[in-house]
């Protein structure tokens, strides 16, 4: 089975029969269980932690608090810094953990554990009109703040047709199967870890910041991951918890996060809010893009998500403005989740887009083929393969879109309303250099080892694909999830698959040289070679993203306003698929999430207590099973997307950009009422 | 969650017993609204008294046309029973419409009478609640309360009651067998079992400490009747009433209850002494629904549900009118 093909995933089997080992699951002797105290204030200082109830019980071994707690490093985000000061930023951050010989008994124990707070007044609201809004330099992944070419206001001033609307997205919650979940034990000043998360390398690298070691001290084992989404990209404040509590009591500390921590003690998307207005000749020339993008960050550490990077590489414009701005709010920093910024800054864009296609009376597909750029719009750099257009026709061919009329609210049978929409996708290629050992055997075999990690992408098949295509055998066995494999990259920015395939690749390739000179044969101590692919990255020459079109059917239910999808049809460009059956796996999964981000997924904020209401799974809605249909997801293969050391282009969060706008565009196209916020109720279908 | 003692109950009178002189005893049905409350902490029972090994499990159709549903039936077979969903299609399509296939698999008819709210105060510890700390005060009324109720509630409490099934049984008016602790049987018309929270919404029923749901008895339906149920949700599986609807509909009479908007299953009383005999039209509907509401209470957020619930019941009663109702 080489390289591209559809094999199945290689621990399917383990998965599904249960025999496949989680973090939370390795049996410890000695084992101490761990759980979280979180503020019940939203801003405040901690006056006093009592413990006395908790210690009452002889199976509660320890409460830790600020005042017991050994001092960590600033890391990554000042959440993870747990039990620092008596500072409150934010309801339920952690405040206090009951230690104890078991579950129950630690449950029981943060149950008892009184703790007296002075309030202060605290702020949740996202608000355009907050005085104290901050202008970022940067926004997360290096984003300038604020970026304008030509004079947008000029252009709008000037324009024919004008579209001018604000659009929000409400904060989400990644809601991985698999909560934050961790083993912590120290050995002197060596941390062992049994971890779940998104890159075994950046875990040691992080708790490594948090304790002052070097990343090598500390020793990451992550062999499952029941997913990710973002949530545990770096060392959650949950996971180090753990890694505290172990240090106070000197044992083995066990914590996973129930439902109801994950929405404060793992992050989430911000709330964001797109001010968005374009400009166009009556022909259909965009002349002006004017993005102006507020999102909110906790105020006790800077993350401002890159709502308007997308939008400054779209569509050809002379004048182009993007605005990010910041509020600092008493919530948990936000972090990324899901194609960060372009998830919602996407659903902005292309939601205006559609609406100027009906301002110009132009069909939203005609719309962005006339206003295809040549080169990238913001940066001037040419395209590294630019697919956009190819996507967009294949997908009107297959989804039957040149025969629609355009009038909205125009096709009832019985009590359904039906209607279509179309939107753009996008997402930039990332990839990270790294480190892969390949090593023969005398007998035969092969072995592979690189710190990459599987969260359910299919990244262990992948990348046994990819050595035993380079190698030539299919006598493999690939090791991943362990940080001591070395430095790494994470599985984040749709890039894991990419890096630690390249790194794979490079380390096999070598070690098939190496063999070469040997004649063929391994001597008895056989032969290894490690492969660093840190020199080997793509130059900032090109503007490098992949692309793809979705295209929506709905029916809206014209007595309560119910919306159904009957169907999503997405195309994609992406290159060269390191395996064809878990990519498609992932676009269909992107495209299910934007599905569930267009209908359900929303974290209620209660402005007066400074609480995240619907925090469990009950209430926090994502899509069902009964919520998806037609689902389809195709994929073009273009030589020229082939930019990475494996060849293609990202995968992971292409699905899910543009397709909650698809579905936005569709209600409308069924109803006549445009939602501009999400998610997409019934109340906000029946309001007009 | 606090350690607890556990007790299997192997008869009715076992079952009293057991709970006798235990204040914090509760019984267990199918656990699946109780088990997650203890989890969270909202109950703290010292005992749990498991009830569903007790003999009333059965679905007897009665030589009168009516049927009785054990109150240890579990919705699974319920929904398998032909006869039941061929008699009584509202009960079934809301037994149906309710939580996922195990849940349904699981959960009893008693406990899915007396399940709780799902306001989200209610099953948080760390905010005020009325229902679970009485005079903390509501943190929904000035908060979320966008999935509560709209009538029925008070200045104390706008919690919904969550149930499918009970909203189903009100339109069939159907009575509840309750065992007390000394061994009576007491009959219990559904209009009767929940009370409105008034200044006590941590009292949600009529039954006192010991009392066993044993079983629920639907009268014979109306000769010639067509019902249904219809769940308006937030999403198409998995997902509690945004407003929900039973309809049970004959040449004479009309019965409709509604989820999703009160503290108990609601009957539209007024409507149906507008609606009954006569052949409406949907704004005819539409405005009968809305004669239920004057007593209503919306809040900002939920006010949507009394158009939505005019609404629908339109629509669903010109689904049954194709079906053959009412003329």
């Amino acid at each position: 089975m080489t390289a591209g093909s559809g094999l199945s995933r290689l621990e399917g089997r383990d998965k599904v029969t249960g025999a496949a080992r989680y973090a939370y699951e390795y049996p410890v002797e000695d084992v101490l269980y761990v759980c979280p105290v979180g503020a019940t204030v939203a801003s405040g200082t901690v006056t006093e932690v009592d413990g006395t109830a908790a210690l009452a019980d002889p199976e509660v071994v320890a409460v830790v608090d600020h005042t017991n707690a050994p001092r960590l490093l600033p890391a990554v985000t000042a959440d993870e810094l747990v039990f620092q000061s008596p500072s409150v930023a934010y309801r339920g951050q952690p405040v206090a953990a009951v230690v104890a010989t078991t579950l129950e008994a630690a449950q029981e124990g943060a149950a008892q554990v009184l703790v007296r707070y002075v309030e202060h007044p605290h702020r949740v609201a996202l608000d355009p009109d907050d005085p104290d809004l901050e202008q970022p330099e940067t926004t997360n992944a290096g984003f300038p703040g604020t970026s304008v070419k030509g004079d947008v206001d000029a252009a709008l001033a000037d324009a024919d047709v004008v579209v001018d609307h604000v659009y929000t997205t409400p904060p989400q919650h990644n809601n991985p199967m698999e909560t934050v979940a961790i083993i912590a034990r120290w050995d002197g000043d060596r941390l062992l870890l049994h971890d779940s998360n998104q890159g075994p390398w950046a875990a040691a690298t992080g708790f490594g910041m948090l304790w002052g070691i070097p990343p090598e001290q500390v020793s990451v084992v992550t062999e499952h991951v029941g997913g990710g989404f973002g949530s545990k990209v770096w060392p959650t404040a949950g996971a180090v918890v753990a890694s505290v509590a172990a240090r106070v009591t000197g044992r083995p500390c066990k914590l996973m996060l129930t439902r109801q921590q994950m929405f404060t003690m793992a992050p989430a998307r911000t709330a964001t809010r797109s001010h968005l207005r374009l400009g166009a000749r009556r022909d259909g020339t965009m002349t002006a893009i004017d993005h102006d993008t507020l999102q909110y960050s906790s105020v006790i550490h800077e993350f401002v998500e890159q709502t308007g990077s997308a939008t400054r590489t779209m569509y050809a414009s002379d004048n182009l403005r993007i605005r990010h701005r910041l509020a600092r709010l008493n919530l948990p920093t936000p972090r990324v989740m899901r194609a960060p910024g372009k998830t919602p800054g996407m659903f902005a864009v292309e939601s205006a887009m559609d609406e100027l296609a009906y301002a110009l009376g132009l069909d939203p597909l005609e719309l962005r083929l006339r206003n295809e750029p040549s080169t990238d719009p913001a940066s001037g750099l040419p395209f590294d393969g630019r697919h956009l257009v190819d996507c967009l026709q294949v997908g009107a061919d297959k989804f039957g879109w040149t025969a629609r009329d355009p009038t909205p609210a125009a096709r009832r049978r019985g009590r359904w309303l039906f209607g279509t929409g179309l939107a753009s996708a996008m997402y930039p290629v990332y990839q990270q250099g790294g480190k892969a050992t390949a090593r023969a055997e005398p007998d035969g075999t092969f072995h592979v080892s690189v710190a990459a990690v599987d969260i359910g992408t299919g990244a262990r098949t992948a990348l046994w694909q990819e050595a035993a295509s380079v190698l030539g055998v299919r006598s493999v066995v690939i090791h991943i999830g362990r940080s001591a494999y070395g430095r790494s990259s994470l599985a984040g920015g749709s890039a894991g698959t990419a890096s630690w395939g390249g790194a794979v690749r490079k380390a096999c390739a070598e070690l098939r040289r190496l063999l070469a000179e040997h004649g063929g044969a391994v001597p008895r101590d056989g032969l290894e070679v490690t492969a660093d692919t840190a020199a080997d990255q793509l130059p900032p020459d090109k503007a490098r993203h992949s692309y793809g079109a979705h295209f929506c059917a709905v029916r809206v239910d014209a007595d309560t306003g119910q919306v159904r999808v009957d169907r999503l049809l997405g195309v994609f460009a992406h290159g060269h698929a390191l395996n064809a059956r878990t990519a498609h796996s992932q676009l269909l999964g992107g495209m299910v999430m934007g599905v569930s981000m267009a209908l359900h997924e929303q974290t209620v904020i209660d402005p007066r207590l400074g609480l995240f209401v619907n925090h469990d799974l009950a209430q926090y809605h994502i899509a069902t099973h009964a919520d998806i249909r037609g689902l389809e997801a195709h994929s073009l293969e273009r030589a020229d997307d082939d930019v990475t050391l494996v060849g293609g282009k990202g995968i992971g969060e292409l699905g899910i950009v543009g397709s909650a706008a698809a579905v936005a565009n569709a209600v409308f196209h069924a109803t006549g009422v445009r939602v501009r916020d999400l998610p997409i109720t019934l109340e906000r279908v029946r309001a007009a | 969650m606090r350690a607890f003692r556990y007790a299997r109950a192997t008869d009715p009178g076992g079952a009293a017993a057991l709970v006798a002189g235990e204040p914090d005893a509760v019984y267990l049905g199918g656990g699946t609204n109780l088990v997650d409350l203890m989890k969270l902490g909202v109950l703290r029972p010292g005992l749990v008294v498991d009830v569903s090994r007790l003999p009333y499990d059965r679905i007897e159709h009665l030589p009168d046309g009516g049927v009785l549903i054990g109150g240890a039936a579990r919705g699974g077979r319920i929904m398998r029973d032909e006869a039941l969903r061929r008699r009584y299609p509202a009960v079934t399509r809301a037994l149906l419409s309710g939580a996922s296939a195990q849940i349904r698999t699981q959960a009893t008819v008693a406990g899915n009478l007396l399940q709780r709210t799902r306001c989200p105060y209610f099953q948080n510890t760390a905010t005020p609640c009325n229902k679970r700390d009485p005079g903390s005060g509501c943190s929904a009324i000035p908060g979320a309360h966008r999935d509560l109720g709209v009538i029925g509630t008070s200045e104390h409490c706008v919690a919904t009651h969550p149930s499918d099934l009970a909203v189903a049984l009100a339109a069939y008016d159907a009575v509840v067998e309750v065992r007390r602790p000394d061994g009576a049987e007491v009959l219990v018309p559904i209009a009767d079992l929940h009370r409105l929270p008034g200044d006590t919404p941590w009292i949600e029923t009529v039954l006192e400490p010991g009392d066993l749901v044993t079983g629920v008895q639907l009268p014979p339906p109306p000769s010639g009747a067509v019902a249904t149920y219809r769940k308006v949700r937030d999403r198409w599986s998995f997902a509690f009433a945004t407003v929900s609807v039973a309809a049970v509909w004959s040449a004479d009479e009309v019965a409709l209850a509604l989820g999703g908007v009160a503290p108990k299953p609601w009957r539209l009383t007024a409507t149906e002494r507008m609606l009954a005999g006569t052949d409406p039209t949907d704004d005819e509907v539409r405005a009968a629904s809305r004669a239920a509401f004057t007593d209503a209470r919306p809040l900002p957020d939920n006010a949507f549900k009394i158009e939505l619930a005019a609404d629908l019941v339109a629509a669903v009663l010109r689904d049954l009118r194709s079906t053959g109702a009412g003329r």
